[in-house]
């Protein structure tokens, strides 16, 4: 993230960032506010309030046609055959050599429409189009369609425990009557949305997918309604420390091109034995023969700065590995992080070596997530 | 919001203030506002010696760490340990309770060249541009 330049493309709801008297930074080519009043206040809300999170960066891609189950599943990791109508998996977007170009949730659209809405990372968004339109081209007696909706669509976020309260006030539908990873056409605040129970933070909430001309309606109604119930903005800043905690991946750091899925601790989400996709055999090669690292979670013991992604790992003076990310962690109030480390050396209790700004730190391997919500 | 008159200023965002032989360094309030939420600190102990352009500890936020450079050369007489219990005194009172350290001058006039309130105000202006 960089300061603000004249070329970054600006959300639906920029203005109100502004107003709201948010930092914006420079992220994935859009110009996206960082915090609104802290990162620490704004993560202390999520996690016992809610929050409002502006996801207009996010990418979104349609894919139509009568062959779009079979393209996907060939393109994708997941098994995709498995959706029912209004359902939504994750996946990643595998390329040839067993690696990911993206992690990805796949939406079907509900009972009576046809094919799939594919939500794809800001900052992959056009190298991912362009990876589904060369495959296309290989495939090219399939009769499908791959669309990047994204300029279109705004995309917003409610998460924490009051998320749902807030949200049923706005709507005649009944937000509980969604179950965890389905969406729905519904009327919020009088406009037309997708509402989808999903999210990147831990908590229980919902995203919309509205029109970029209506997306504000929907933005201002959820804060408005919210207010007094602790609902507030929450930025980009403290999405991250969200995430982590719940230790959920993020790409460039936990995901990568050379990184495999089983590697990256998201083995879940692919399917070897389904189906046929880009990549499958060098990503069952890696799982037969056992992946050469893991990823693993890990706490500093006394205090020290936090430690940050890329900082090497060492154990007896032997460097196994990186750090893929880390903070200070708001809910466990000390540093957290996610390393990828030569797999003889991962092992809940196990402990390690962080290098922070120069010096040694001792670390401990701990169970992930950080942190799980009560009921989750 | 306008920085204290009697101290002295460092283009680093550190401040500086005299108190006969020894001077107390902190960290400004332009400083503190950019970092966001400080949660970790690291100071010198007393007996340790610090110099002129070279860091003197760490301040951390949730984003990024950061060093913190020191002004002048000395040796430090004490150290804020309350602020390295409560980092947050830093975001919450840069120029009171959040002092960092005390340092006995091997140099008074080395003072003399850092910046005035009205001169780190202005330059702190022109960097947030």
């Amino acid at each position: 993230m960089s300061q603000e330049t004249s070329t970054d493309r600006k959300t639906a709801l920029h203005q109100r960032h502004v107003d709201l008297g948010a930092r914006m930074v420079s992220f994935a080519g859009w110009n996206m506010p960082i915090q609104y009043t802290g990162i620490l206040a704004e993560h202390r809300a999520v996690r016992t309030a809610a929050g409002l999170f502006d996801l207009g960066h996010m990418g979104q891609v349609s894919v139509t046609g009568p062959d779009a189950l079979t393209f996907l599943q060939w393109t994708t990791t997941n098994d995709v055959s498995k959706l029912e109508a209004g359902e939504a998996q994750y996946a990643l977007l595998p390329n040839e050599s067993g690696g990911v170009v993206d992690d990805i949730i796949v939406y079907r659209q509900p009972e009576g429409e046809d094919g799939y809405m594919v939500v794809v990372n800001a900052s992959n968004r056009e190298r991912d189009v362009a990876w589904w339109q060369e495959l296309r081209g290989r495939r090219s007696k399939l009769d499908v369609e791959v669309r990047d909706i994204s300029h279109k669509l705004g995309m917003i976020a409610i998460q924490g425990p009051v998320a749902e309260t807030i949200t049923s006030r706005l709507t005649a539908f009944d937000p509980l009557s969604l179950d965890y990873f389905t969406w729905k056409r519904v009327k919020v605040a009088g406009v037309t949305t997708m509402i989808a129970r999903t999210g990147y933070t831990g908590e229980d909430g919902f995203e919309f997918y509205a029109d970029d001309a209506e997306i504000a309606t929907i933005w201002d109604a959820l804060l408005w309604e919210g207010g007094r119930d602790g609902l507030v903005p929450v930025g980009l800043g403290a999405r991250d420390t969200l995430r982590l905690e719940a230790r959920m991946p993020l790409y460039g750091q936990e995901l990568g091109d050379d990184i495999s899925p089983y590697e990256a601790g998201v083995g879940w989400a692919v399917k070897l034995d389904a189906k046929e996709f880009i990549g499958r055999d060098k990503m069952a090669e890696v799982k037969a023969a056992k992946p050469a690292r893991r990823t693993v979670g890990f706490t500093t013991v006394g205090r020290s700065a936090a430690p940050r992604t890329h900082y090497p790992l060492f154990v007896d003076g032997k460097e196994i590995g990186q750090v893929t990310s880390g903070a200070w962690s708001p809910t466990l109030e000390k540093n957290i992080g996610l390393a990828l480390i030569d797999r003889e050396y991962a092992g809940v209790g196990k402990p390690l070596q962080v290098e922070v700004r120069g010096k040694l730190v001792d670390a401990v391997q701990v169970k992930t997530p950080f942190y799980k919500r009560d009921n989750g | 919001m306008a920085s204290p008159k009697d101290l002295k200023y460092t283009k680093t965002h550190e401040w500086v203030r005299l108190d006969g032989e020894t001077a107390v360094l902190g960290l400004t309030d332009t400083a503190q506002t950019e970092l966001g939420d400080i949660t970790y600190l690291e100071l010198p102990d007393a007996g340790e010696s610090v110099s002129a352009g070279e860091p003197f500890g760490v301040v951390e936020s949730v984003k990024a760490a950061s060093d913190m450079y020191s002004p002048i050369d000395g040796e430090v007489v004490e150290r804020n340990d309350d602020a390295i219990e409560a980092p947050e005194l830093i975001n919450q009172s840069p120029y009171e309770k959040a002092w960092l350290v005390k340092v006995k001058l091997a140099d008074p006039s080395q003072l003399d060249s850092l910046m005035s309130n009205s001169a780190y105000d202005e330059f702190a202006e022109e960097q947030a541009g």
